[in-house]
C-alpha cells in the first residue's frame, strides 16, 4: 500500500514541456520567417543567420565552461538568441559583427547576469542595441528585396518625410504583408512570422495578451497622430512596416524578461507600444520596437511586484 | 617609513578610489574617453586632493567639528579654482575637453573623503602619502579605463592608430562603453579578491573566519 501513494507537494498536475521543449518549438516556430528572409534577400541572409546561431553557441559553451556551471547549451536557449539576433539585422551586415553581436548577447546581457533564468534584458535585443551604437552605419545599410542596391526601410522614409519616395516605391499591403521592402531579415515576411505566432498561440507557448497590447497601441497611436493630422495615419502601415510583428510575438512574449501574470503581460505591452510609437513619432530612429521592449523589460520587476493575483482563500 | 609607504600603497590596490571604494565615479565614466583626458583629470584631481589634505590636516585643531564639511569644501574649492585657472593658462586644449569635469572636481567623494577620513584625523606628513596614493589609484583606474575604451572605441591610444582595418565599436566612446568597462573590470577585481580570501579560508582553515 505503502508504495502505491506518491506523497509530494503541489503542484500535482504538470505539463509535459520543459524549457528545453520550450525553447525548441519557439525555434521552430521562427523557421518560416528565416525562409522568407532568405528568399527575399537571397543567400547571405541565410550566412548571417547561421553565423549567428553558431556563434552564440559555441560563445555559450565556452563560457560556461569558464565560469565551471553545467553546460546547457543543448536546452537551445543559445540558438534561439542567436536566431533572434540575426533576424534582427539588416541583410548587408558583415559577418564579423553578427559575431560581435553574439558575443555581447550571450556573454553580456545572459552568463554576465548569471544565465538563462537571470537575465534581465532579452539577450538578442541587447546584441542589437549594441551593434547599433557601435557601428550605426553597417546597422542602417538596407537593400532592397531580390537586388543588392541600397534601399530605405519605408519606416525610414517616413522618418525623413520623404513622402514621394515612398509613393514611388508603390508598396501595396500585400507586399508589405508578404515582406518585398527593405528591412531586417527576419522583420519583413508578415505572412510567414504570424505562421510560427499561430502555432505558438495554439500550443499555449506564448500567450496573446502582450502582443495584442503591443500592435493595437503601436496601429491605433500611428492612425489618431498620423502625418495628415489627426486620423490621418495608416494603422496597417505602422503595423506591417517595421520589426513590429516580430518584436510582438517573438520577444515580448520571452519567458524570463516579461511579466508573469496577464495582467502584467498586457501593461507590458502597453508599455512596449507606447515608446514605441513615441520613437517613431519624435526619437532619433526610424524604428523603436527593439528599444521599447528593452525599456520594459527593466520595469517588468516592477510590473510583477505590483501587480499580483489575488491570493486564494 | 614603512607606514607612510603604506599609506601610498593602500590607495593604488586595497583602497583604489574606484575599483574598491567607487568613489568619483562621475568623472571616471564622462572624461575616460581618451587616454590624454584620462591622465589630465587623474593629475588635476591629484593635485587637489593634495592640496586639501595638506591644508586640512593643518587647520584639523582649528575646525569646529559641526562646520567641518562646509570648511573642508572651502578649501578644496580653493584648489579646484587654482586647478582650474592653471589648466586655462597653460592647457587649454586640456581643458576645453575635460569641459564641465574641472568646476566639478569640488564635489568630486574623493577629495572630500579623504578629508574627512584621513586628513581631519592625521597629521600633515600621513596626509600626503594618503593624497598621493589615492591621487595615483585614481589616475591609474582612469588610465585602465581610457586605454580599453580608446582601443574598442576609436581604434587609437594616445591618438595613434593601433591595426589598420580594425574597425573602432563606437559605442565604447559613449555612456553605455564606459558602464560596461567600469563593470567588468570591477568585476575582475573582485573575482580576484574572491580567490584571496578563499585561499586565506583555506590557509586558516575554521580559524580564519572567526
Amino acid at each position: 500500500m505503502a508504495n502505491k501513494l506518491m506523497v509530494s507537494t503541489s503542484p500535482h498536475i504538470h505539463r509535459r514541456e520543459n524549457t528545453a521543449s520550450i525553447m525548441r518549438q519557439v525555434t521552430f516556430a521562427l523557421i518560416p520567417a528565416g525562409i522568407g528572409g532568405v528568399w527575399i534577400f537571397g543567400l547571405r541572409a541565410l550566412f548571417i543567420i547561421l553565423t549567428g546561431i553558431v556563434s552564440a553557441v559555441i560563445f555559450e559553451w565556452l563560457i560556461q565552461k569558464a565560469r565551471g556551471v553545467k553546460v546547457t547549451v543543448l536546452d537551445t536557449s543559445a540558438i534561439l538568441s542567436g536566431l533572434l539576433l540575426s533576424y534582427n539585422l539588416p541583410p548587408a551586415v558583415p559577418l564579423w559583427l553578427v559575431a560581435v553581436g553574439s558575443f555581447v548577447a550571450i556573454a553580456i546581457a545572459k552568463q554576465a547576469f548569471g544565465g538563462l533564468g537571470r537575465n534581465i534584458f532579452n539577450p538578442a535585443l541587447v546584441g542589437r542595441a549594441f551593434l547599433l551604437a557601435a557601428w550605426p552605419a553597417y546597422m542602417a545599410a538596407f537593400a532592397k528585396p531580390f537586388d543588392v542596391i541600397a534601399g530605405a526601410t519605408p519606416l525610414a522614409l517616413l522618418k525623413e518625410g520623404k513622402i514621394a519616395e515612398l509613393a514611388q516605391l508603390d508598396l501595396s499591403y500585400q507586399d508589405l504583408f508578404l515582406g518585398l521592402r527593405g528591412g531586417c531579415i527576419g522583420e519583413v515576411c508578415i505572412l510567414a512570422l504570424l505562421i510560427g505566432a499561430g502555432y505558438l498561440l495554439l500550443r499555449r507557448i506564448i500567450s496573446y495578451h502582450a502582443p495584442l497590447a503591443f500592435i493595437l497601441v503601436v496601429g491605433l497611436f500611428s492612425w489618431v497622430f498620423g502625418q495628415d493630422g489627426f486620423f490621418g495615419g495608416d494603422f496597417i502601415f505602422a503595423v506591417l512596416s517595421g520589426g513590429l510583428v516580430l518584436g510582438a510575438f517573438f520577444m515580448a512574449t520571452d519567458y524570463v524578461t516579461t511579466p508573469l501574470t496577464t495582467k502584467g503581460r498586457f501593461i507590458f505591452g502597453l508599455g512596449c507600444g507606447l515608446i514605441t510609437f513615441v520613437i517613431r513619432k519624435w526619437g532619433g530612429y526610424p524604428e523603436g520596437v527593439s528599444y521599447s521592449i528593452l525599456i520594459m523589460n527593466a520595469v517588468v520587476p516592477l510590473i510583477d511586484r505590483y501587480i499580483r493575483p489575488k491570493r486564494f482563500i | 617609513m614603512r607606514k607612510l609607504i603604506a599609506e601610498f600603497l593602500k590607495g593604488i590596490i586595497k583602497e583604489n578610489p574606484t575599483f574598491a571604494l567607487v568613489l568619483g565615479l562621475c568623472p571616471t565614466l564622462a572624461v575616460s574617453t581618451s587616454l590624454v583626458n584620462a591622465i589630465g583629470m587623474g593629475a588635476a584631481a591629484t593635485f587637489v586632493l593634495l592640496g586639501s589634505n595638506i591644508i586640512i590636516s593643518l587647520i584639523r585643531k582649528i575646525i569646529p567639528n559641526e562646520i567641518r564639511i562646509p570648511c573642508f569644501i572651502v578649501v578644496i574649492a580653493t584648489f579646484v579654482t587654482l586647478n582650474e585657472m592653471i589648466l586655462k593658462a597653460y592647457f587649454p586644449e586640456l581643458n576645453a575637453s575635460l569641459g564641465i569635469f574641472v568646476p566639478l572636481i569640488v564635489v568630486n567623494c574623493i577629495v572630500l573623503g579623504r578629508a574627512e577620513v584621513f586628513a581631519a584625523k592625521n597629521t600633515v606628513l600621513p596626509s600626503i602619502f594618503d593624497a598621493l596614493g589615492m591621487g595615483v589609484g585614481f589616475t591609474l583606474a582612469l588610465v585602465t579605463i581610457s586605454v580599453i575604451r580608446e582601443a574598442l572605441g576609436a581604434g587609437k591610444i594616445f591618438g595613434f592608430v593601433l591595426l589598420r582595418g580594425f574597425e573602432p565599436a563606437s559605442v565604447m566612446i559613449l555612456a553605455p562603453g564606459a558602464l560596461l568597462t567600469l563593470g567588468f573590470l570591477i568585476g575582475l577585481v573582485n573575482f580576484q579578491r574572491g580567490k584571496k580570501k578563499k585561499k586565506m579560508i583555506e590557509r586558516a582553515g575554521c580559524n580564519g573566519c572567526r
